[in-house]
């Protein structure tokens, strides 16, 4: 890993804390979809959220950015302000948070008007005012780097949904964030295209962004996580380092969920039998 | 038998009166009404329900009443509460306060037609809501309201007819003018609807070349 990398992160992965959630409420009307979460991010951590749909996992990663706002807890992201929902959050401290994460989508949203270069520059030029030649350099760079250079001036109709996410993962770094999220990034892909977007998930944990990622990919999971947090109701049922969580799981809801991902097909003695 | 000569001397007056009478008419109102319609298509959206209530009373009002109505208003009526306006200015008004209304509608739901997912992406980049509006948003609305707004401004080059009913000197107040004097009626007002159709025909293939032009980054 040279220092030049365009892959490396954006901020020293010395292991302190960066962000710290405490007690993350969330309902929508009378579902209480979050029933108080804690999660803490250490720089150069990798955090994977796995567990069933609605469990609550991607309205956690939501939280992170604000572009979901807790019913009640507290968010202390390193050098802003400790946000705390039980009161009225106000639009500096929201924009605050945002402005020092980046988002990948599991839909990528990438914008369909613009070029693949013009989306990676469009948040540095317009919004970090970074000159557009130097910010055109980067974003060449980066593309260069997850074997998108030929495709700059192409258009994300044109690219396949793997690029098309490659693309999402490379504006998000453009943007030289602290804290990467990830929403299912390949949960929309197929299965054929997983494998590249996974490669540069995991090169990008590697030289050490911090990042939390919400997927169903275990074999991601086992590889790249510090720590995995399984969650079940709106609830962290277990959290763990991967090897303890999938080797050995100490609740019967993780066990139940991992026999489910890994053997489809085996009945365990749960369902009811076909018809 | 028709009179050939007839034709020929008064297509250019007519043809002239299209061009500097009803073109701009309908190019300044579509123009004015189109900002209207942005302002009002963004009431409409808002959240403030006082806002949004003002807007659908407009729209609700112009959808509602007859242009010709609208236009009668403005230019016979308002000299009654001391407010006299010129045909021109009283033309361009009303046509725009209705494009207003009608354009809002279209340009309500083209906003409403692009994905949540890019006003997220626009908000995750670090951009404020007025410029992934301006950005992200309006660019992708432009190209789905093409083709309606292209029927709008059409519908609004036939309508500027009526502004000949006001004194304004038009392509039809001009075939008015040339029927009464030589009496042949329906000569000079089928010549006037062909000149009409001839305009639409342009725009037609304008409005065409437009769509193929936004149509550049989407897949076919």
């Amino acid at each position: 890993m040279s220092p030049t990398d365009p892959l490396a992160p954006a901020a020293t992965p010395d292991d302190s804390v960066l962000l710290s959630a405490r007690g993350i409420r969330k309902s929508f009307g009378d579902n209480e979809v979050l029933r108080s979460i804690d999660l803490e991010v250490r720089r150069g951590e990798v955090v994977v959220l796995i567990g069933p749909s609605g469990s609550g996992k991607t309205t956690v990663l939501r939280s992170l950015n604000g572009l979901e706002t807790p019913s009640a807890g507290t968010i202390d992201f390193a050098g802003g302000p400790v946000i705390d929902f039980a009161v009225p959050v106000p639009k500096a401290q929201r924009y605050a948070l945002r402005d020092r994460s980046a988002m990948v989508f599991q839909q990528h949203n990438l914008f369909p008007h613009m070029t693949v270069i013009e989306n990676v520059i469009e948040g540095p030029v317009r919004v970090q005012k970074v000159p557009k030649k130097q910010a055109v350099a980067e974003a060449s760079a980066l593309l260069d780097r997850v074997g998108l250079a030929e495709k700059r001036d192409a258009y994300p109709f044109e690219l396949s949904g793997g690029q098309q996410q490659r693309v999402g993962i490379v504006r998000a770094l453009a943007l030289k964030p602290q804290l990467l999220l990830f929403d299912e990034p390949t949960s929309a892909l197929d299965p054929e295209l997983v494998g590249e977007v996974l490669q540069v998930i995991k090169e990008l944990a590697d030289e050490g962004w911090t990042m939390v990622v919400v997927t169903h990919e275990l074999s991601f999971a086992r590889q790249a996580a510090d720590e995995v947090l399984f969650m079940d109701g709106g609830v962290v049922v277990e959290r763990g380092a991967p090897g303890a969580i999938f080797t050995n799981p100490t609740h019967e809801r993780t066990r139940r969920f991992l026999d489910r991902i890994l053997r489809p097909l085996e009945d365990d003695g749960e369902a009811p039998p076909l018809e | 038998m028709t009179d050939w000569q007839l034709a020929l001397d008064s297509f250019w007056p007519l043809f002239w009166g299209g061009i500097s009478g009803t073109i701009p008419l309908a190019v300044a109102s579509f123009a004015l009404g189109l900002v209207l319609a942005l302002g009002v298509a963004l009431m409409r959206l808002s959240r403030n329900r006082v806002l949004s209530g003002i807007a659908r009373f407009y729209i609700s009002v112009i959808r509602g009443t007859p242009l010709l109505v609208q236009l009668f208003v403005i230019f016979y009526g308002m000299p009654s509460i001391g407010i006299t306006i010129d045909p021109w200015p009283s033309a361009i008004i009303a046509f725009s306060l209705n494009v207003g209304g009608y354009a809002a509608e279209v340009i309500r739901a083209a906003i409403l037609s692009v994905p949540k997912g890019q006003w997220e992406a626009g908000y995750t980049i670090g951009m404020s809501p007025g410029t992934t509006l301006t950005r992200l948003i309006l660019p992708q609305a432009a190209r789905v309201s093409v083709p309606p707004l292209s029927n709008t401004f059409i519908s609004l080059v036939k309508d500027t007819s009526l502004a000949s009913l006001i004194l304004v000197t038009e392509m039809f107040r001009v075939a008015q003018e040339i029927a009464a004097f030589s009496r042949e009626f329906l000569l000079i007002y089928i010549e006037a609807a062909l000149i009409y159709w001839l305009f639409c025909l342009v725009l037609s293939s304008g409005q065409n070349l437009l769509e193929k032009r936004l149509d550049r980054y989407v897949a076919h």
